[in-house]
């Protein structure tokens, strides 16, 4: 990829669209746009495209496809259209990777560090397509080196094609822990056991969305043949794990054991590397700075921004696409890129509103079936109330070690809501800006006082949304 | 150096072609590679120690959202390891303790 050099931002460049994000629905939005013939701006943070879905997937690093399977290859169908879109002659996208967003502001006004230099453009339309992050659940030891997120460790694989160290145990709920045992599995990585967090009647909860999940027996297939192909491999599989606990060792430095219940017998298992996971949850730092409409998420029990079906926020001028907006795969954000692109190419009159229609509907149908499965997946895999709700000395902010403890004793002396728990105890203050504990933080006081999280509210999110040095933020004085 | 924790290179289609130090000990990794990769590969256990009780810390999200894998790089403090490449004779060292000077900016 050539056409990733920063423009001259001195005096304020005019793009038709700034797409912030270049994962799935991000390159598909800029491929898309770019064929409508719209100037383009596509901006991530990564140094490639691919997104988290598609990490390094131009330059993969496992030597061997089968381990990370066909639908992550799936990315370089996408990567293909967007590379012939990015190096055409007089292309339309301006790609820029390790292009931190800072800060979006109501006139379309995008900030952003790029080799410790800040820079600033302005669009008539925005796309965020900032996806998602993993669910931050608290539990007691989960700070400790050698936990980390199985998000974490597929990315590792990906880019790096490093496996964790032995013996490893992976723990938690929801397809991805399933799909990464599977690839590690596959990669001849000894996995001593796969604790299954999923409390019990789950599956019968989520029958009533089975309906929805069968529009779309490919997907729920291949989930089946990942639990099948575990069953088959022989690994330990505990199911209803209850109690997660990392223990560390002696010194305290590092983690050292796995300690859980089933059944309400305790056990533990020796182990150098535990992997977590309990679904994904939109990562809305972008939309929540920028003062988006957020609504609750009962089923998937998260925030996402507000948007109608071509992917437009309560800010005309600004769409959302792909798992930032609510989650439901790449093979939706892809969809929900194109759409978003296909919908601002209208209303920037480069096409009309026919077109729009016949272009649009068989995205639309694709992205239907995408959609379809997810309330029966998010009902299946909602995490245990132990995870959202932790108790006792469980830190729940990382950055600055606050406990459950600290806010529930602030939440039962009235605490108005979150920001009002940042003032009193610095719950995410710390570097991550509460992206970390927001939700258990709103959960927490929820709980104590006997609210709902819906009315509790969220951290009041301001940018910048990454801590900046001086120097890039004296560099837009001028 | 532990290596209790280090992780293992599987088959991979690029070489070890890159030499970057962590804290001071020479390590061969791959140029797409990130820091953050690259200490996990190296075996450090904690890269950081918290501001508030000095606990340790490693990598976690590996996706420049928890900002657990803050590191020294070449000199300079506080950056996020798992959002930096690296580079042929890298610096990378643990973060010890100290607070963020940017902390005021996001209240």
């Amino acid at each position: 990829m050539t056409k990733s050099s920063v423009p001259d931002t001195q005096g304020d460049s005019q793009y038709d669209l700034i797409i912030i994000g270049a994962g799935p629905a991000g390159m598909a939005a800029a491929s898309t746009a770019a064929r409508e013939g719209l100037t383009v701006a596509l901006m991530d943070e990564q140094c490639s495209v691919g997104g988290q879905i598609y990490r390094a997937i131009q330059h993969t690093a496992l030597q061997y496809q089968q381990i990370l399977g066909a639908d992550y290859y799936a990315g370089q169908t996408l990567l293909a259209a967007f590379e012939q879109q990015l190096n055409a002659e007089q292309s339309q996208i301006t790609y820029l990777p390790n292009s931190m967003v800072w800060s979006v502001e109501d006139d379309l006004v995008v900030s952003f560090s790029s080799g410790e230099i800040s820079h600033r453009l302005r669009a008539k339309k925005v796309l965020l397509a900032t996806g998602a992050m993993e669910r931050p659940v608290a539990f007691p030891g989960w700070t400790l080196p050698g936990v980390m997120t199985c998000g974490a460790a597929q990315i590792l694989l990906k880019q790096s094609a490093l496996a964790p160290a032995a013996p490893l145990v992976l723990a938690g709920s929801g397809p991805l822990l399933l799909l990464i045992a599977a690839q590690l599995n596959r990669a001849g990585v000894a996995i001593t056991a796969v604790l299954d967090t999923t409390p019990k009647g789950r599956y019968l909860k989520a029958a009533k969305y089975l309906w929805g999940a069968l529009k779309n027996p490919i997907l729920l297939k291949k989930g089946l043949g990942l639990l099948q192909e575990l069953k088959k491999s022989g690994i330990r599989y505990e199911r209803q794990v209850s109690d997660l606990k990392a223990i560390a060792c002696e010194q305290g430095i590092q983690l050292e054991q796995v300690q859980f219940s089933v059944s309400g017998k305790v056990q533990q298992i020796d182990c150098n590397s535990l992997l977590v996971h309990q679904g994904v949850v939109p990562n809305v730092q972008l939309s929540r700075a920028l003062g988006l409409a957020h609504q609750w998420q009962a089923l998937q029990q998260c925030w996402s921004p507000v948007r109608d079906t071509w992917g437009q926020s309560s800010h005309a001028d600004i769409f959302i696409a792909g798992d930032g907006g609510g989650i439901a795969g790449a093979v939706a954000a892809e969809c929900q890129g194109q759409l978003a692109a296909l919908k601002i190419a209208e209303q920037l009159e480069r096409i009309n509103p026919q077109v729009l229609v016949q272009q649009t509907r068989p995205i639309q149908r694709i992205l239907a079936k995408q959609l379809s499965i997810r309330p029966f997946l998010d009902q299946l895999y909602q995490p245990a109330e132990a995870f959202l709700k932790p108790l006792g000395d469980t830190i729940v902010c990382r950055c600055e070690e606050i406990s459950a403890d600290q806010i529930r004793k602030i939440a039962a002396q009235g605490v108005a809501g979150p920001n009002q728990a940042k003032a009193f105890c610095r719950a995410g203050m710390g570097p991550c800006q509460g992206r970390m504990c927001g939700l258990t933080v709103a959960n927490l006081i929820a709980d104590e006082q006997n609210r709902t999280v819906e009315a509790v509210g969220y951290y009041q999110i301001r940018s910048p949304i990454k801590p900046l040095t001086l120097s890039e933020l004296a560099d837009l004085a001028d | 150096m532990t290596n209790v924790s280090n992780f293992k290179r599987l088959p991979s289609r690029h070489d070890a072609s890159v030499t970057v130090f962590v804290e001071g000990q020479a390590v061969q990794v791959q140029a797409h590679d990130s820091a953050a990769a690259a200490i996990l590969a190296a075996g450090l256990g904690h890269s950081r120690t918290t501001p508030i009780t000095g606990s340790g810390r490693a990598p976690y999200c590996m996706m420049g959202v928890c900002f657990e894998c803050l590191v020294e790089i070449d000199g300079q403090a506080n950056t996020q390891g798992c959002m930096t490449l690296v580079r042929e004779g890298m610096q990378i060292k643990r973060q010890q303790q100290a607070r963020l000077l940017t902390d005021s900016q996001h209240d």
